[in-house]
């Protein structure tokens, strides 16, 4: 593990373990009280998996029109972290749902395209898995589309009727709630960063060992 | 005979309409005009908050534990492979 590695993952600890005090610092939400405060992780995690989706798509054209290896390895970190945070924004949304708005989950633009996006980047995961060769090329097609829904998502609640709050509640929030959430949200972003490090160094040794054994087979 | 059919049709159609005139005319409960606070509803009618918040921030910490767990397990078994096949002497030609 690089220096830089390990400052990065003590900074993020250190992040994580003091979030729980920076949040319980934040004033309750008048209409919801203590479950709002939910807010704090399901709002990063949410744009974390937003951000992943088109860093995937991003790399995944790179790919496919520059066919360079390294591309299709961070297309593949940041699909599987698309799939990772997905699965914690959907996991905490309906947690927060059951109190705020009575059921565990609404049929609404913003929730079904969220699910629909987490699908494609599982499908992708799967290919990537199971797919044999060509699968890398099938793949970053797919992380295009994943890429495309995202603007959809964001937007949804402005355009559609939802129960979910609309893309104007962050910019209006006050410090008190504001300075918690982007505390949050750069703890998030800098592991979402750390990840990509590790899953991309990962796939990189793969494809050493890979090459060793094909040139072993050549020989 | 035509006019007896036409008769039962919309004696017919009407039984439709039957089931919402009645449902409209049962006593409703009175509408709620303001903002309940969360204070003023019965404890049992309330969802308990604080289960639902931890269960959402252990959620988070056991799947991101769990993720660098996975990733770590993996870089290691694939650079021991690494490891190993560099100690490995050259193939013969």
């Amino acid at each position: 593990m690089s220096t830089l590695t390990t400052v990065g993952l003590v900074v993020i600890a250190a992040m994580f373990a003091a979030a729980p005090w920076v949040i319980n610092a934040a004033p309750y939400e008048s209409t919801m009280g203590l479950v709002y405060k939910i807010f704090f992780f399901h709002m990063p995690s949410a744009w974390i998996f937003l951000i992943a989706a088109i860093v995937s798509g991003v790399y995944s054209g790179m790919f496919l029109f520059g066919r360079k290896p390294s591309s299709d390895w961070k297309a593949l970190a940041a699909a599987e972290l698309t799939f990772v945070f997905g699965a914690l924004t959907l996991l905490t949304g309906p947690l927060w749902a059951r109190k705020a708005w009575g059921v565990w989950w609404v049929w609404d633009a913003r929730l079904t395209s969220s699910l629909l996006v987490w699908m494609i980047f599982g499908a992708y995961l799967l290919l990537r898995r199971y797919g044999g060769p060509g699968s890398d090329k099938l793949s970053a097609a797919m992380a295009l589309f994943g890429m495309a829904t995202v603007p959809f998502i964001f937007v949804s609640v402005n355009y559609w009727r939802t129960l979910h709050p609309q893309t104007s509640v962050v910019p209006s929030l006050p410090v008190s709630m504001g300075g918690p959430l982007w505390f949050c949200f750069i703890a998030f972003l800098l592991f979402f960063l750390l990840l990509m490090q590790m899953r991309v160094r990962l796939e990189r040794q793969r494809a050493l060992v890979e090459a060793h054994f094909l040139s072993e087979d050549e020989s | 005979m035509g006019v007896i059919r036409s008769l039962i049709c919309v004696a017919a159609l009407s039984l439709l309409w039957l089931p919402g005139v009645v449902d409209a005319q049962s006593p409703q409960p009175p509408a709620q005009e303001e903002f309940v606070p969360l204070s003023d509803i019965p404890p049992e009618e309330q969802i308990p908050a604080f289960t639902l918040l931890a269960s959402a921030y252990a959620l988070v910490w056991l799947v991101l534990i769990g993720y660098v767990w996975s990733v770590s397990r993996r870089l290691h078994a694939v650079e021991s492979e690494l490891m190993a096949l560099a100690r490995k002497p050259p193939v013969p030609r």
